[in-house]
């Protein structure tokens, strides 16, 4: 078993989970990624997988490695996500079955593996990501947001459930930060969310950063299921 | 399926509540051998204790005899007898599945 910090980081190809693999490569961790396609990224402790997080099987073939290779694995970063802006009205079905398939079942089913291999060490850190949008109920973005409060329950229920395993599982809501996420999104429309932020400011991936460091730290054995959202964003 | 397999089958679950015992503050007392009750009326393990076990017996199954299954399935919680009664009634499930699996 390796005695470095293990940590796997869904969607890490581009983005925030490129920005935080390499964060967390800069202190010394083992980093695993996976994303749809290959990734550039070359260090000696970074590993990649080439998978749909959607894919149980897929999924579940990681896991197997990751026991194999390292032993153990100590945080879970779910940060693969699609997004999609549409009226209610004009949202093809194919899309719903995309963004749940994606942001939902995808952070299910890495959970589930997840939480099986802490619970070996009986330490583990789960962080999801769901979206200020959910808190906002953002016109346009029903499904992307039903989907993440999908994510946020999820992320409730489980840390009750695993709670007596030593394991945390918590979500971060970020604000629009400037990843291809948000590209297509006219610019009016992001102005308008970021005036409904108490802090009326970008986000930006120190401020991702910052949260998740608070999630993972061992310190924070008695933080489980909460949602923290950018930007002074509330229900 | 031969009986050598379900001798295999025992072996692993029984390593695998040894090795689980380490962790537990409660022991299990396995001295009814495969009638030993684990969970449900008389069980010795709680519901968590159940779910690091399973987990455990999955993941030896993977490791050690290369197939993967879901022990704990809907199907497994609709029968008449639940496969977490017993221990025995944990290795035919598994060498039911194992079986079901080719």
């Amino acid at each position: 078993m390796t005695d470095k910090f293990v940590v796997l980081i869904t969607g890490s190809r581009k983005g925030i989970g490129r920005q935080l693999s390499e964060y967390f490569l800069t202190l010394g961790y083992q980093v695993i990624g996976c994303s749809r396609s290959e990734n550039d990224l070359e260090h000696i402790n970074y590993t990649h997988y080439c998978l749909d997080v959607a894919d149980e099987g897929a999924v579940k073939n990681i896991f197997s490695s990751i026991r194999k290779n390292f032993g153990k694995l100590d945080v879970l970063i779910n940060n693969a996500g699609v997004a999609s802006m549409n009226h209610l009205l004009l949202t093809p079905g194919s899309t719903v079955d995309k963004l749940f398939q994606t942001n939902f079942k995808g952070t299910f089913l890495f959970s589930r593996e997840a939480a099986k291999l802490m619970q070996k060490n009986r330490f583990g850190r789960i962080v999801n990501f769901s979206t200020v949008a959910v808190a906002l109920d953002l016109e346009g973005e029903a499904i992307y947001a039903a989907s993440k409060n999908a994510v946020e329950q999820l992320t409730r229920v489980m840390a009750k459930e695993v709670g007596g395993l030593g394991i945390t599982v918590n979500c971060i809501g970020p604000t629009p930060i400037d990843t291809d996420l948000i590209r297509a999104v006219p610019k009016n429309k992001i102005e308008e969310l970021i005036a409904h932020q108490a802090i009326r400011r970008m986000g930006a991936f120190v401020d991702v950063i910052n949260v998740v460091n608070f999630f993972i730290n061992p310190k924070s054995d008695f933080i489980s299921g909460q949602t923290i959202y950018l930007g002074g964003v509330f229900k | 399926m031969s009986s050598i397999k379900r001798d295999i089958i025992s072996k692993l679950v029984f390593d695998c509540i040894n090795q689980y015992q380490e962790e537990l503050n409660n022991k299990i007392d396995i001295s009814e051998g495969e009638q030993t009750r684990l969970f449900g009326g008389n069980g010795q393990l709680d519901s968590l204790a159940l779910v690091s076990l399973i987990v455990n017996i999955e993941e030896a199954i993977e490791t050690e005899l290369g197939v993967s299954l879901i022990l704990a399935d809907e199907k497994a919680m609709s029968r008449r007898t639940s496969p977490f009664s017993r221990i025995s009634n944990l290795i035919d499930y598994i060498e039911e599945l194992i079986i079901a699996e080719g």
